[in-house]
């Protein structure tokens, strides 16, 4: 619309047009009177917490997903993808956060998969590698050829891979899920290059990202969208880190939270991290104390959730000083009273397809623990509702499955529970379910460490916040500390650290 | 257990249609003949319930039947003091096979489907390089007693069937239905997933051990003993609705798995279609078993999933 | 050496010129000598087996196996030598026939593992049974009968070279040229590496892996064909006797493709097949029990997994 005044003969042309796109799962409104556009050349900036609907807006258009109401015009045309191949046939290409990539295959057979370009009926291995190098020498990328193997690859090479798929179907609108999430700093600018020149090759460029500095250094236009609903979209030229730090998370206070930890409440030290480290994280300092909850921030990738496995000794620690103890190994962390609630449940903290019995004692079944609560207690201690012991997991919520992993953990008396993201996919009512039995917790004596993306949260549980950015420490916060200074440590660029 | 139900159902379809065509089958005598012959099938059933659960193939037990029974007639020989020393003896190289299949799998990252393949080359080519190619010896008939006689072969069975329950009930087995269906949740849940990979492997070569025991004195002591053993094992634990890829199934119904198969055959044999036939109704029936289940199987997990 | 193993194509070749060369020391301090004739004996034995195994890489780069190609190959064998019935005139119809029939149990496979979602193993074993029950209904031993003109086939040399080793490389080529050329053979390694992005490729996966047990099917056909006219006749045990089913992927794992699929090629399944061949011609000029071959081999197919296994563990951490 803001395009129909004007006249210019370089008048960008409009090649995606989103109007009030809504969907709902089972129920639940995720989004609602979604608009998003993108002309030719542009880079346009998709912002929002975690839940904010961006991955779904983004798989709607993808074709994963399909709209329950809303327009999809593409190029003029409005269009509906039953399946991804259609979306990517209308040019539409999709670079995920995990790669769709062959890693036994090479570098042009995954370029070409699905559309193999034939001679004589037999794929043309010269053809496609030609095809191949032509792109990677445009993207100036020379340090990888297309006959080698995805695997050699490193993450970063790997998404130019992705990016040349891309290029090669002649796609018009490029979508980038968090491209930085895995890169290191200096792969980044390589990014910022190729996104400019897929700019410069008239295709509109939907960037994803938490980071704001990538979003001014990039994008034209930036569209906020928070809880499911587009908030709006402003140029990036005209709005401040400050303004959009607002829009992302300006809301009421409408969420609950138990009240924070008084002074007396917090006890002795369970847990004493000096100059810790491993891998991917750098002279990490950090006392737990019982009775206190520690809130962890950071953006994806700055090692929030290495410093719970490490702690719980999943990813261990392999310097530093860690009182009392350093654990080796998972069996070591839970001998030392130590348990993790893991950011992915189904994947990572349920059995599903046993009961919630089964599941409720594996931590005590598997460390041959003599002492065994009632599961029935248990379960009415996590509130689980209704609280049957033998429904298979799969059948539940995810608050309730959130529940019932809190209950695995609390068979063991933990003197540390570690958080990873506590309720995300989890409704409003268990949501404060969860948050009242991580206060208990403590108050009972348990020394909490909880990471969350979610600031409201984040800021409303905590008694004090530990900022994390590449694998260090960036900072600490006090209980109530604002969205806006917890932002503003965590993605800040290196000048301001 | 809700998954069972099916399966019971066959079963006792698959009895009544027996008692019906043969009432001798309802008297006590036809009936523990009946439980004589699915005894070996039954036991090696269970015992591939603990492997297949946690994930894995155990293709060895066919071969692992036919050593134990050679092994057995060739150092009793018809002494009847030896059979004790013997049975112990068959039990320990039961546990020891396992115990290998499962550290190769566990430690050595070898599909269980190469490494029980393995097994069952060496297991057969072993056994018959020791006693230079054919069965030697013969069994005593204190050890013979045990096949022989239904009330031995039904203790024994009773027994199986009352350990593998106990066992699957105890903290063992939850942790093991975990490592099955999410191993890395287990992992994570403080479990020691190699070990109780490797401990449903030595309960594997058990009841091979078990099942040699019993068929020595069952069918006798030949090279063809075990033979082709192991997929009737899995054909059974299939049936009885237990998943492939490990995580879910019931051990009594991987028992009943293998009532069902062998009282399909005795009803196809009392209908007069003989061992030729056999076989393809039950390859057709096996398909459509695990087809009707509709159970949407994981990708082919022939290999331990990596954490 | 590192190097060697880095690649298990390499690896196996490797090792099948030490075993070659071991051999041959070991052969000669025997008073004995490694000659031609040898060497050609290894090609013919290796034949059937080589063409199944062919065939059953294609089945294990999808993703899949076929625990059902013994069997197939003992009704083929007697599909086509009761269609001969010692008539040249026959051949090419019993050929036909012979193939029809193998085609037509692939298509089978293929549908019941992807329409019905039966898992592979199952869904060829009982396949398998099924074939077993209609050659134990129809067979007590063999029939049919291969006309001389087609008992070349078996026999027949050109050279030094006996034409079922040139039909087993000519299969090997064929395969090896539809995996590296053809848009099927890039997309059965594209199923077999990872169903969810060839699927998100717009790679009709169902297709794919049907059409690779089809294959796989047809050169167990072509097997039975040459075994048939070995025999002179067709035989019920022939398949299950020379054991191809689980010899077959264990020549095929031998060679390095991954039993999960996605991960290998036909090269290391010739080189699978050929290494197991020399050790048991090594091991038939030593005179060693063939019991004790058994257990070598076993042993030599996990160690050569367990190789490959560390190999690929350290890639990934």
């Amino acid at each position: 619309m803001e395009d129909t005044g004007r006249k210019q003969p370089s008048a960008p042309e409009v090649i995606i047009r989103m109007t009030g796109i809504g969907k709902s799962f089972l129920g639940v409104r995720v989004l609602r009177g979604i608009d998003l556009s993108a002309h030719a050349g542009e880079v346009h900036a998709v912002v929002g917490e975690n839940g904010a609907g961006k991955s779904t807006l983004m798989k709607i258009l993808a074709g994963v997903h399909q709209p329950d109401e809303g327009v999809i015009e593409i190029g003029g045309e409005t269009r509906s993808f039953a399946h991804p191949v259609q979306a990517q046939r209308a040019g539409v290409a999709i670079i995920y956060q995990e790669f769709n990539l062959l890693p036994e295959r090479s570098v042009a057979d995954n370029v070409f998969l699905g559309r193999e370009p034939t001679r004589r009926g037999l794929v043309d291995r010269a053809a496609m590698e030609a095809a191949t190098a032509r792109l990677l020498d445009e993207l100036d990328e020379h340090s990888f050829g297309p006959r080698d193997m995805v695997k050699d690859l490193s993450v970063a090479q790997q998404q130019v891979v992705e990016i040349v798929k891309a290029l090669s179907v002649d796609a018009r609108i490029v979508v980038m899920d968090e491209p930085t999430a895995a890169l290191a700093e200096h792969e980044v600018e390589l990014l910022y290059r190729l996104i400019r020149r897929l700019q410069s090759r008239g295709i509109a460029v939907l960037y994803i990202s938490h980071r704001l500095r990538e979003v001014f250094d990039l994008a034209d236009r930036v569209t906020v969208l928070k809880d499911g609903t587009h908030v709006g979209t402003v140029q990036a030229s005209e709005v401040t880190t400050a303004a959009l730090v607002k829009m992302m998370v300006g809301r009421e206070l409408d969420a609950y939270f138990p009240p924070r930890a008084g002074e007396q409440a917090v006890g002795e030290p369970r847990l004493t991290l000096r100059n810790a480290g491993n891998g991917k994280l750098d002279g990490i300092d950090l006392e737990l104390r019982a009775g206190e909850i520690v809130g962890v921030a950071g953006l994806q990738g700055s090692g929030r959730s290495s410093l719970v496995k490490a702690i719980f000794g999943a990813e261990p620690f392999t310097r530093g000083e860690v009182t009392p103890v350093r654990p080796g190994n998972v069996r070591e962390g839970i001998a030392a009273g130590i348990g993790l609630v893991t950011e992915d449940r189904k994947a990572e903290g349920l059995v599903l397809n046993q009961s919630v019995r089964d599941n409720a004692l594996l931590v005590v079944r598997a460390v041959g623990s003599r002492s065994r609560a009632a599961v029935a207690d248990l379960l009415e201690r996590v509130r689980l509702t209704p609280p049957r012991q033998d429904t298979e997991v799969k059948y539940l919520s995810g608050g309730n499955q959130q529940k019932v992993v809190l209950a695995k953990w609390l068979t063991l008396a933990p003197k540390v529970l570690l958080f990873d993201e506590p309720t995300r996919g989890v409704d409003v009512g268990a949501k404060a379910a969860i948050h009242d039995l991580m206060r208990e917790l403590a108050d009972g004596g348990t020394a909490i460490l909880m990471i969350s993306s979610e600031l409201p949260e984040l800021i409303g549980m905590s008694d004090r916040i530990v900022v994390l950015r590449d694998g260090r420490i960036a900072g600490h916060l006090p209980a109530g500390a604002t969205e806006e200074a917890v932002m503003a440590l965590a993605a800040a660029d290196g000048a301001a650290a | 257990m809700k998954r069972a139900i099916p399966i019971f159902l066959v079963l006792a379809g698959l009895l009544v249609a027996i008692a019906a065509a043969n009432p001798f089958f309802l008297e006590p005598a036809g009936f523990l003949a009946f439980l004589k012959r699915v005894a070996p099938l039954a036991i090696l059933a269970a015992g591939q319930y603990f492997v297949i659960v946690s994930g894995e193939f155990d293709l060895s037990v066919g071969s692992l039947v036919t050593v134990e029974v050679v092994v057995a007639a060739r150092l009793i020989d018809g002494d009847e003091s030896m059979t004790w020393p013997v049975l112990a003896l068959l039990i320990v190289i039961g546990l020891l096979v396992g115990l290998v299949n499962g550290l190769v799998t566990t430690k050595l990252r070898v599909p269980s489907f190469i490494t029980t393949l393995g097994a069952m080359l060496i297991l057969s080519g072993a056994v018959f390089l020791w006693t230079g190619g054919a069965p030697r010896g013969a069994l005593s008939q204190g050890f013979r007693v045990f096949g022989r006689e239904g009330v031995w072969a039904v203790l024994i069975l009773l027994v199986v069937v009352t350990t593998a329950v106990l066992l699957m009930r105890a903290d063992f087995g939850r942790t093991l239905v975990a490592v099955g269906d999410n191993e890395k949740a287990a992992r994570l849940s403080g479990v020691r997933v190699d070990r109780a990979r490797v401990l449903a492997f030595m309960i594997s070569g058990l009841s091979a051990a078990i099942a040699g025991i019993l068929l020595g004195g069952f069918a006798g002591v030949s090279a063809q003993v075990g033979q082709s053993l192991e997929f009737q094992a899995i054909t059974a634990v299939v049936l009885g609705g237990v998943v492939l890829g490990g995580g879910r199934g019931h051990v009594v119904a991987a028992i009943a798995g293998a009532f069902t198969l062998e009282a399909l055959f005795t009803l196809l044999n009392l209908h007069g279609i003989s061992g030729a036939l056999e076989y393809a109704v039950q390859g057709v029936i096996i398909i459509a078993a695990v087809a009707a289940g509709g159970l949407r199987l994981p990708a082919l997990r022939l290999s331990p999933s990596k954490v | 050496m590192i190097a060697l193993v880095a690649n298990p194509t390499r690896a196996v070749y490797a090792a099948l010129v030490a075993t070659l060369a071991i051999g041959w020391v070991l052969v000669a301090f025997d008073g004995g000598t490694f000659t031609l004739n040898d060497m050609v004996g290894i090609q013919q034995r290796s034949a059937a087996l080589g063409i199944v195994a062919v065939g059953q890489t294609l089945a294990i780069l999808a993703g899949s196996l076929d625990l059902s190609v013994a069997y197939l190959i003992s009704l083929v064998s007697l599909v086509a030598a009761e269609t001969m019935a010692g008539q040249p005139s026959n051949i090419l119809t019993a050929v036909v026939a012979a193939l029809g029939v193998s085609a037509l149990v692939g298509l089978v496979n293929g549908i019941v593992i992807t329409k019905l979602k039966v898992h592979a193993f199952i869904a060829t074993l009982g396949v398998a049974l099924v074939i077993r029950g209609v050659l134990d209904h129809l067979y007590d031993g063999p029939a049919g009968r291969v006309p001389v003109e087609f008992q070349q086939l078996g026999y027949a040399r050109i050279g030094p070279i006996p034409v079922a080793a040139l039909l087993w490389a000519a299969v090997a080529v064929a395969v090896w040229f539809l995996l590296r050329r053809t848009r099927l053979g890039n997309r059965i390694y594209a199923v077999g590496g990872d169903v969810e992005v060839a699927r998100l490729s717009g790679v009709r996966t169902d297709r794919v892996v049907i059409a690779a047990h089809v294959l796989c099917s047809l050169c167990a056909g072509v097997a039975g064909l040459l075994l048939a006219s070995r025999l002179g006749a067709g035989a019920p045990t022939v398949g299950t006797d020379g054991g191809y089913d689980l010899e077959s992927i264990a020549a095929v794992v031998l060679g390095g493709t991954a039993l999960a699929g996605g991960r290998g090629g036909v090269a290391g399944t010739v080189g699978g097949v050929l290494l197991l061949a020399v050790l048991d011609s090594v091991f038939n000029q030593l005179e060693v029990n063939s019991f004790f071959k058994d257990v070598v081999r076993g042993v030599v197919i996990v160690v050569a997994v367990a190789v490959y296994a560390r190999r690929t563990g350290r890639r990934a951490s």
